[in-house]
């Protein structure tokens, strides 16, 4: 069996499941951010008085944090009153950062376990050989109520990667290679296991980023298997009560891939589709307006070390906006503690707290009408980051940077 | 479930999330005026003026991608769109939809049987689509029995309610 076999198998008491068969799994853990208020409100029209387990909830805010609105601060406040009357201790309220960083470090997201979120990049968790998968918060009401849900069986696909990458190069810019050789529909309801020697040398950070995307190309989940790599971050982050599940040498995919990363240069994804990816040096010269670093994609260290690397010493090029957003409080601290943070406000960027910023178009560094931002983020769909007249190219910290840098889009490989 | 009919609203290939409704609008989730209001409106703001509660949406593949925010269906629903039909949808959306009570259906090939306007019959018991002027039909793979009857109690808050009342 495929580790998504393996997993549901297992979280619904039965020895072996197909694919296509719909199980009822155990969820182990049930994440929501700042539409737990949606989920909450579904639950009560349900009329149960207590959640299911309150030790398997997680909730915290990221989307819009601060609050921008009276209208937040009252969700914010309903979602408060509800933890404390439910007895959710999993609650880290809007100081620690990004769901999908935050439940890492806080010993939440372990191997062999099956993880909802109400939110879409909860396939990120898969880097830690989770079954972490996106709901809705409806479905997640039925969660708290029940502790169960179905899930149909994925078909599994496996992509094998093997080479290094080259200077700049990175996780960012294989996996938008990959949707965009398999496009924004290439692996929907399916399970995508990222495996070889490529994927073995990634540090965690980087192999979240390619879990993170695999949303963009529709997967249900995504996965690396676990290594030492991980089970050391894991129990680093106070993670325990956790068994490994990898796939049998039998197991079966859909669909096999096999990619050479050495020959793979920079990548952007143009607007208005994450599949619409292009070789940054083939959009030399495209004019921007804001650079975004930062979101649970790529917001990480590794991703502020880079982008410090690149403009230590020098400065953003005028009229350039750069918005430097670490993923968490964590981060946000060893970044200030390496001096990655001094380094890019000195370049003349704008260092904002954790969280989610811009990315969906909430607040922090919208875009007018007719403006250009290269960002590290995970979508670029039309109106998504502002005015829908507006555009986002994707790309890694280091063309980001580099384009920051020139104020136009840039490899960073330019020197 | 009784057999749903209505007149044909068309959309393309990959019609994501926040197309569908914008995240600047996500604090509202409970007016459903307002809610109705933002359906499409930056990208395709036609729907608003064309669209007629009722109506049925006919779709290429992927309907839905994007984000899992359920407001998404729940606008849809709001404005008083029937049901969806598409090529293929994103697994959240699909979920969403079910969960709120609002039918959707797999057609593979339903996109170019239909034009802007036709009417179109869905029975998702038996797993059909007619375009009634037509007279051509399509199959869409019937959903399992318990999908069936969450859809059928008009949504999972519904049907859980009518389970713990059983239980």
């Amino acid at each position: 069996m495929t580790t998504a076999e393996k997993i549901l198998a297992r979280a619904s008491g039965k020895a072996s499941v197909k694919t296509h068969e719909v199980v009822t799994a155990r969820i182990d853990v049930a994440m929501s951010h700042e539409n737990a208020d949606v989920v909450l409100r579904a639950f009560k029209e349900i009329g149960i008085e207590r959640v299911w387990d309150p030790d398997r909830i997680v909730i915290l805010f990221d989307h819009r944090a601060p609050a921008e609105t009276e209208k937040t601060a009252a969700t914010h406040q309903r979602i408060r009153k509800f933890v404390a009357e439910q007895g959710i201790k999993n609650f880290y309220d809007l100081k620690e950062g990004i769901c999908h960083q935050v439940l890492p470090e806080h010993g939440h997201s372990l191997p062999g376990q099956v993880m909802v979120g109400t939110d879409s990049h909860t396939t990120t968790h898969g880097a830690f050989g989770t079954f972490a998968t996106g709901i809705g918060a409806t479905e997640m009401a039925g969660v708290w109520a029940t502790g169960e849900l179905w899930f149909m069986v994925p078909d599994s696909i496996r992509i094998n990667v093997t080479g290094r990458f080259s200077e700049f190069v990175s996780a960012k810019d294989l996996i938008l290679h990959i949707i965009g050789m398999l496009g924004a529909d290439g692996a929907d309801y399916k399970s995508v296991e990222f495996c070889g020697e490529t994927i073995t040398g990634m540090s965690i950070a980087s192999r979240m980023v390619l879990t993170n995307l695999s949303m963009e190309m529709g997967a249900k989940v995504a996965f690396v298997a676990p290594d030492e790599k991980t089970i050391s971050y894991v129990r680093e982050n106070e993670g325990s009560d956790f068994e490994t599940v990898l796939s049998d040498p039998d197991a079966v995919y859909v669909q096999t891939f096999d990619i050479d990363v050495t020959d793979i240069g920079s990548m952007v994804a143009c607007p208005h589709s994450v599949d619409n990816v292009k070789p940054a040096k083939e959009l030399a010269g495209t004019r921007i307006d804001q650079a975004l670093i930062g979101s649970c994609t790529n917001g990480r260290l590794e991703d502020l070390a880079v982008a410090a690397a690149i403009l230590d010493g020098k400065k953003v090029a005028r009229g350039v906006r750069l918005l430097v957003i670490p993923a968490s409080r964590r981060v946000y601290i060893e970044a200030l503690r390496q001096g990655y943070l001094e380094t890019l406000v000195k370049a003349g960027g704008l260092v904002l707290n954790p969280g989610c910023g811009p990315c969906l178009g909430g607040h922090q560094g919208l875009m007018a009408p007719g403006e250009v931002c290269i960002s590290t983020t995970n979508r670029n769909f039309k109106g998504r980051m502002g005015s829908p007249e507006s555009f986002v190219y994707l790309a890694s910290p280091a063309t980001v940077a580099r384009s920051a840098l020139a104020g136009t889009i840039t490899a960073p490989q330019v020197r | 479930m009784e057999t749903i009919k209505g007149r044909v609203y068309k959309f393309g290939n990959d019609i994501n999330t926040d197309v569908i409704y914008p995240g600047k609008y996500l604090s509202i989730t409970t007016d459903r005026e307002e809610m109705a209001k933002h359906c499409f409106e930056a990208v395709y703001p036609e729907f608003l003026k064309d669209g007629q509660p009722g109506d049925i949406i006919v779709a290429g593949k992927n309907f839905g991608c994007g984000s899992s925010r359920e407001q998404a269906a729940t606008c849809l629903i709001y404005f008083g769109i029937r049901a969806i039909v598409a090529e293929s949808f994103a697994r959240i959306f699909y979920r969403n939809a079910i969960n709120l009570g609002l039918p959707v259906a797999v057609a593979p090939g339903v996109w170019g049987m239909f034009e802007h306007g036709d009417v179109i019959e869905i029975d998702l018991e038996n797993g059909q689509v007619k375009n009634e002027r037509t007279g051509v039909t399509a199959e869409c793979p019937k959903l399992p029995d318990f999908v069936l009857g969450i859809l059928g109690d008009g949504g999972l808050i519904a049907h859980l309610k009518k389970q713990l009342r059983k239980d």
